[in-house]
């Protein structure tokens, strides 16, 4: 498939003797929105990480871009060049300031001048509405202001594809839907997305697809429509009556 | 309190000097021969800043390049690293000594070089090394210190392993390495009184030798202590200040 942005064939991964990972296949295409949910330890966010390479798979194929992922630094580069994370922990770099934080990868990495990477980084700033918070240190500001940041600090490196990875499970309720609009709007204007997260609401406002799963497998996969109303496995069923609940 | 503890033992001493077994003239600075004793005795104070400074500085250096590949990912680099470590620091400062002062200029005859090594230099070297095993210790546990993500988050950003420490990792770790690497200084002021043993006029060979004319042993390592104790103290003040700047600059 020519506009397949991500492809996962048979991906298997083990810690030590632990299966994290059962034989993944999945296809994320160009500006589709994939949501992964499932109970912690279930593997879920060990796939975004394989996707940028934080983890090594073992056995299997990624392919960005339909480059294939390989043990050498350079694929490893080409990759994370396509590629924007957004961590739980944001992971701010909290000796820089906001500004430093969202120009250090542009400048060191992509060769723009500072010029260039500060203005594209106020543009970005304004884009998940903090354009005023540039000089602050990430200490300074809200867990939800800082997660935008770790947005904006990703779009910076302009990637094709931008993986979340529980976005919102480090903030306080009253900050998530701040952080949750902003990748709102980040999928109506057509970024591919790969989103590990419990925010059903989230899921099925912009969900093209969702994934179930368990135990290092994917168990259930579907439009949003059907995933929600009748899923077909019995694990999934349960782990939706319980995250639904409330 | 804190004074209380500080005059206890002045006062003792004091009380002590009138009974016949003190006999604070042989460095009373009121006399000529007490001062000329006291100026010998401080004249020490030169090398030991000296030994001790030189061999701080190898020390970091050396201790940088020991750290950095006990955190690399390859085994074979972290093997290097435990094996100087363990090696160096099991080793008694005194014996290493030796071996540097009588030993390691055979060494260099072996090999057909002529390499001299002299007191300062033996001490030095001697110091360096073996402060370089715990320095190098303060830097992987520093650089280790700071979390993951940071450096993951590096990666997704395009950041290769050299822009990843030197941007990234670094300036984060170093306000953790600086206040234990500038304590490490400490240990090595106080480690540098073995080079007496070599014949480096540093304090406590000026000590000891002015005790083999003046059979004072007691009032003379009294004084020394208290000149040791006057550099430790300032050196700690140092510390207490850049902890103090670090801990500022991380509020910050």
């Amino acid at each position: 498939m020519p506009d397949a942005a991500i492809e996962l064939v048979g991906v298997n991964k083990w810690f030590d003797t632990f299966h994290v990972l059962k034989d993944i296949n999945l296809t994320v295409n160009s500006g589709e929105k994939v949501v992964i949910c499932g109970p912690s330890g279930s593997g879920k966010s060990t796939v975004v990480r394989c996707i940028n390479q934080l983890e090594k798979h073992q056995k299997g194929t990624i392919r960005v871009d339909g480059v294939e992922l390989t043990d050498d630094a350079k694929s490893a580069a080409t990759i994370r060049s396509e590629v924007g994370m957004v961590f739980q922990q944001f992971n701010l770099f909290p000796h820089l300031t906001v500004l430093e934080n969202l120009t250090l990868g542009p400048i060191k990495a992509r060769g723009l001048s500072r010029k260039e990477a500060e203005e594209k980084a106020r543009l970005y700033l304004e884009r998940v509405h903090i354009p005023d918070q540039a000089d602050k240190k990430p200490i300074q500001l809200s867990g939800g202001q800082q997660q935008r940041v770790a947005i904006a600090r990703s779009l910076c490196m302009e990637p094709r594809v931008l993986l979340f990875d529980e976005p919102t499970s480090a903030l306080d309720p009253e900050m998530i839907s701040e952080v949750l609009d902003v990748m709102v709007e980040l999928a109506n204007e057509g970024m591919t997305m790969v989103v590990v997260t419990h925010e059903m609401g989230f899921a099925r406002k912009v969900a093209d697809k969702m994934i179930f799963m368990d135990a290092g497998e994917i168990v259930e996969e579907g439009k949003p429509e059907h995933f929600f109303t009748n899923p077909q496995s019995e694990r999934c069923r349960k782990f939706l009556s319980q995250i639904l609940q409330h | 309190m804190k004074k209380l503890l500080l005059i206890a033992p002045l006062l003792l001493l004091a009380g002590c000097s009138s009974s016949q077994t003190w006999g604070w003239y042989v460095i009373d600075p009121t006399t000529a021969s007490g001062w000329t004793n006291v100026k010998f005795l401080v004249s020490g104070m030169w090398a030991t800043i000296q030994i001790s400074l030189i061999a701080a500085v190898l020390s970091i250096v050396v201790g940088l390049m020991v750290a950095l590949p006990g955190l690399s990912e390859k085994r074979g680099w972290r093997l290097v690293n435990r094996v100087y470590v363990e090696f160096i620091r099991a080793i008694p400062l005194l014996p290493m000594l030796f071996w540097v002062f009588y030993g390691l200029p055979i060494v260099f005859q072996s090999m057909g070089m002529n390499v001299p090594i002299d007191p300062f230099w033996g001490a030095i070297i001697t110091l360096a090394i073996s402060d370089s095993a715990f320095t190098a210790e303060i830097y992987r546990a520093g650089i280790q210190s700071i979390a993951r993500g940071q450096r993951e988050a590096a990666q997704t950003i395009g950041l290769n392993y050299v822009q990843t420490m030197r941007y990234v990792i670094l300036p984060q770790a170093i306000r953790r390495i600086l206040p234990p690497l500038a304590n490490q200084f400490i240990y090595i002021v106080k480690m540098s009184a073995f080079a007496s043993v070599i014949g480096m006029q540093e304090l406590t060979r000026r000590a000891n030798e002015l005790v083999v004319t003046e059979y004072r042993p007691l009032e003379i390592y009294t004084l020394l202590i208290f000149e040791y104790l006057i550099l430790v103290l300032i050196i700690s003040a140092g510390v207490r200040w850049l902890e103090r700047r670090m801990g500022a600059d991380e509020r910050g």
